[in-house]
């Protein structure tokens, strides 16, 4: 990776243009040619740096449910819960930390009340407690992975 | 708010990201039957009603480098929440900062924010940071550094920047 895919990452990490030749108009700003950015952006796909190019959404603003949630989950069958867990389509991601509540994960579903059965479901497969961490405010930052 | 079948089919569409193309709308548009202008007008208008959060590069942090990350809980008094959640949002290394329930006895904190590094002594001097202001001074927190990643693939329809 060098200065210019540098460049390319800090600055289209906040936005890009929704019109007829994005690449174009973000190379303009950036001094590229349209043609340039556009395989630049698919080496650093194909590297793994970039997952890939696409919209956030905000779940509540699509009528959709998410929360965070924890669990304290025994050493020894960890692995088993944590392959209940991610069985479920509704789970975006999950981090093992360190903590008596050790496993961290994000629910997402399209329809609001689908939160609460996803993760009853959740408790009742695996027998543990889940707590429920809805966001309740969110405190704006910029994005900050910078390179 | 009200997203339309057509809006979810346009955002359906655009998941697995955009083409890689000149012409990136109309290649969507083409596969949804829909004009370019059309794709370009929907898309526009969710960004603007903040249904869209940001259309942009998907960054993989981990892959990147940033290979330590600090989720970092306090149990702030709820009178004191809002200008602590403020305070820590405005440092240049916390990647996000939410106000969430608590649940006594086992998890007494009410606000979280994330600090992703290169490495964990950066983290833990910038959390070291956090913990020297005036304001946080005497509030209990806890450090939650990530051990592992099981699963990072967004959720279908509803990616989010949630944790």
């Amino acid at each position: 990776m060098d200065q210019t895919d540098r460049r390319i990452i800090n600055a289209l990490q906040g936005g890009f243009p929704v019109s007829e030749r994005p690449f174009g108009d973000a190379g303009r700003a950036l001094g590229l040619e349209e043609e340039e950015l556009i395989g630049r952006i698919r080496g650093l796909v194909e590297a793994g740096a970039l997952s890939r190019f696409a919209p956030m959404y905000h779940a509540e603003r699509l009528g959709g449910g998410l929360t965070l949630a924890a669990m304290a989950v025994p050493e020894e069958c960890f692995d088993t819960v944590a392959a209940l867990v991610n069985a479920h389509p509704e789970i975006a991601h999950n981090y093992a930390r360190a903590h008596a509540l050790n496993m961290w994960f994000v629910v997402a579903t399209e329809r609001p009340e689908d939160v609460a059965r996803v993760l009853a479901v959740i408790a009742a497969e695996t027998g543990l407690e889940v707590y429920d961490m809805p966001k309740r405010e969110e405190f704006f930052i910029g994005l900050r992975f910078e390179v | 708010m009200m997203v339309d079948e057509d809006d979810r089919r346009l955002l359906a569409a655009l998941q697995d990201g955009l083409p890689q193309v000149p012409h990136p709308f109309a290649a969507v548009a083409a596969r949804l039957e829909l004009d370019e202008a059309a794709v370009i007008a929907r898309l526009s208008a969710l960004v603007e009603r903040g249904v869209v959060k940001r259309c942009g590069l998907v960054v993989r942090h981990h892959e990147l480098g940033w290979r330590a990350n600090a989720m970092v809980v306090w149990d702030v008094p709820d009178d004191r929440v809002d200008a602590a959640g403020r305070l820590l949002a405005g440092h240049p290394f916390v990647t996000l900062c939410y106000r969430r329930p608590r649940h006594p006895p086992a998890w007494p904190y009410n606000l979280f924010c994330m600090i992703h590094g290169r490495d964990r002594a950066t983290v833990e001097a910038q959390i070291g940071l956090l913990c020297a202001l005036e304001d946080m001074a005497g509030v209990s927190h806890a450090v939650l550094f990530s051990r592992r990643r099981f699963k990072q693939c967004g959720a279908r329809l509803a990616r989010s920047e949630a944790a």
